[in-house]
């Protein structure tokens, strides 16, 4: 049988990925260039007895679907930049309280209101950095509407299979742009249930690292009952300031992603066998470069692309990697040098990093990308 | 035979953070109580809270407890009552915040009128942090952010409440502390969205403030300061003039958000 497709929006595409991948509650507040997503879950969820339901405001949104996931949903919020700021505490909070969730934001200008309708990929920090706290950061940097659908699922796997939030983060190019999308059949793409308690209620902890590092959740109303705290806490989920036992717990929750980068960072590389320029490059910007690589080896350059597919863990050890074999890197990216600042961090000196930076609304054309190729000696 | 608490508190849990005098733990004592006289289920019942003295309580509680982020209760039990709405949730948290950083959540949750209780513990003051005023410190008042009297004018909770549609409200006292589990048993039955306000006192950092010379002297304040719905019917404007109404003050049927967002479900289905 033939695969049902259809021609669908990112953020359109971004809603069926997460029904795909299980999601049964989303809780959002509207916000351009994201609304298409609560739209389409509005719609879509409760057919399928999910619950949908609009907050009064960002932070209410990331609340309640931190309340939910606790009540065993999984859960998913979409906003976009100023929406992402008043949700940093609480994303901090599903950190700290290690709750899976999935948050959908959509890069547009900023700061503070910025250009609500021009794209971005100026929030890629802020995915990391932006609330307070050491904390463990997964970012998702979709680059077309197909890898959208895929990577929100992937999301929701992340999110359940190391209990913490999971951030993707579209371009508003990719978010509001239309292409074929072929869906998968039921059972195509594997879903990662909840990790979930084998001890009976009397024994369980929340945070029982005899189980590994990620220890299994438990949700409410289901017969056992627990504590949950955004402040550092115990094994048994009660709050504590024991030295020993804080450091112990804050190192866990940013280990047990950090040590497992190879199972989590994706990447793409493009002709780069033999390439000695390499453009790093990361949603719709990655589009660009795809296309500037090409024209560049048809004017003999050798060109090639290290495409980011998940920012955050960083993709150190590639980088580093390439680094050691190749002239110089070109870091297109839709902000002021972001994604470019981690590069020279993994490059260490060893080769320039040539920055191309539009914070104007604009997208960064091949054009641009071949010159800066050029550039590399 | 006296009231066994014990087997609603957490083993090891205690003994708790409040101050000797706190008007906390009297509610504490009065929602075990409440809890125990409808037979709730604890493995079923949530109890959601905010940040301050008043929201350590459901750390006490052997229930599905959720110490949230300060004023974002209301949020999170809301997430939870939707994924659930077979479980009983109770809120707990202090009048800070409930009606000053949680504000917005707060009306919200009465509008929506999703069948919660929630208990604030008004004590007129952020008691955690020391002692700064809140939108619940009476005008003049000294707090430790109002060294020269507090210039603003308080929220009346209970009002605020109604106007925003909660469909239960009470207010009660921890001086009347044997009433306090009546007022939450009756709004944990009600269908809806309900509020009990129990006016509670903080000697640490507002009676000290205040020229209150004992915790005694405080909850003598709440007993003149209080007067029954029922009795205040027969009397005069003149003679209400300073007192707070405690009791049920407001009670309404109307239709309950999770209820209709079953309906919702039905309905995207028939289609
Ligand atoms: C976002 C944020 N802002 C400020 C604080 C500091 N803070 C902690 S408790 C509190 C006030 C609590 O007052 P109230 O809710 O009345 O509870 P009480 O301590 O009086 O029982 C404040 C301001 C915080 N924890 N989080
Ligand atoms: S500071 Fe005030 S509110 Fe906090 S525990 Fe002490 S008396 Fe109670
Ligand atoms: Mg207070």
């Amino acid at each position: 049988m033939a695969k049902k497709v259809a021609f669908l929006q990112g953020n359109e595409a971004a809603a069926h990925g997460a029904i795909y991948a299980g999601c049964n509650f989303f809780a959002g507040y509207p916000i351009t260039p994201s609304t298409e997503v609560a739209e389409v879950c509005s719609l879509e969820l409760p057919k399928l007895g999910g619950k949908f339901i609009q907050m009064e405001d960002e932070i209410g949104a990331m609340a309640a679907i931190l309340g939910a996931s606790l009540a065993g949903s999984k859960v998913l919020t979409a906003t976009s930049g100023p929406g992402l700021s008043l949700k940093q505490e609480l994303i901090g909070y599903g950190c700290i309280a290690e709750i899976p969730c999935v948050i959908y934001n959509v890069m547009r200008g900023g700061p503070s209101t910025g250009m609500p309708t021009g794209p971005s990929q100026s929030d890629v920090m802020a995915a990391k950095w932006g609330t307070h706290g050491d904390h463990p950061a997964i970012l998702l940097v979709p680059a077309s509407v197909q890898e959208t659908y895929e990577e929100i699922i992937r999301a929701f796997n992340l999110s359940e299979k190391y209990r913490t939030p999971v951030m993707v983060m579209p371009d508003e190019i990719v978010a509001h742009m239309r292409e074929r999308i072929v869906f998968p059949e039921p059972g195509e793409i594997e879903v990662v249930p909840r990790k979930a308690p084998t001890v009976p209620p009397e024994q369980y902890k929340p945070y029982d690292t005899s189980f590994g590092d990620v220890p299994p959740l438990a949700s409410y109303g289901t017969g056992y009952k627990f504590h949950v705290t955004g402040l550092n806490k115990m094994q048994d989920g009660f709050p504590t300031t024991k030295a020993e036992i804080v450091q112990a717990e804050e190192e866990r929750q940013v280990r047990k992603v950090n040590a497992n980068v190879d199972d989590i960072v994706t990447f793409e590389e493009y002709l780069l066998d033999d390439a000695e320029v390499v453009v790093i490059a990361y949603g719709s910007t990655s589009r660009s470069a795809r296309y500037a690589v090409n024209a560049a080896r048809e004017q003999g350059i050798k060109a090639g692309m290290f495409r980011i597919k998940t920012f955050w863990p960083f993709p150190d050890k590639q980088i580093k990697a390439l680094a050691g074999k190749v002239k110089g890197f070109v870091t297109p990216e839709m902000n002021l040098g972001m994604c470019t600042g981690e590069v020279e961090r993994c490059a260490q000196g060893k080769v320039p990093v040539l920055g191309i930076f539009r914070v104007d609304g604009e997208p960064i054309n091949p054009d641009q990308i071949v010159a800066k190729i050029k550039e590399v000696k | 035979m006296a009231f066994d608490y014990d087997k609603y508190i957490r083993p090891g849990k205690l003994p708790h953070i409040w101050c000797p005098g706190c008007g906390h733990g009297i509610v504490m004592k009065g929602l075990i109580r409440a809890i125990d006289s409808l037979q709730l289920d604890t493995k079923n019942t949530a109890i959601v809270s905010g940040i301050g003295c008043a929201s350590r309580l459901p750390g006490y509680m052997d229930c599905c407890t959720l110490h949230t982020a300060h004023g974002r209760a209301a949020a999170f039990a809301t997430g939870v009552k939707m994924a659930k709405p077979e479980m009983n949730v109770i809120l707990v948290g202090g009048d800070g915040d409930g009606t000053a950083i949680g504000g917005n959540h707060f009306i919200h949750a009465c509008r929506r009128n999703i069948d919660m209780t929630y208990i604030i513990l008004n004590n007129k003051i952020y008691g955690m942090t020391g002692g700064q005023f809140s939108p619940a410190t009476p005008t003049g008042a000294k707090a430790s952010t109002t060294p020269y009297g507090n210039p603003d004018p308080p929220f009346d909770i209970a009002k605020l409440a109604i106007g925003a549609g909660a469909t239960f409200v009470a207010r009660g006292t921890a001086y009347h502390a044997t009433q306090i589990d009546k007022l939450i048993a009756e709004a944990i039955q009600h269908k809806g969205f309900s509020v009990v306000e129990i006016l509670d006192d903080c000697p640490t950092t507002y009676g000290r403030r205040n020229k209150f010379k004992s915790v005694i002297e405080m909850m003598n304040h709440l007993k003149e300061t209080s007067v029954p719905v029922k009795a205040a019917e027969k009397m005069t404007a003149e003679q209400l003039q300073g007192k707070v109404l405690t009791g049920v003050l407001y009670k309404e049927e109307k239709p309950e958000y999770t209820t209709e967002y079953a309906k919702v479900i039905e309905r995207a289905q028939a289609k």
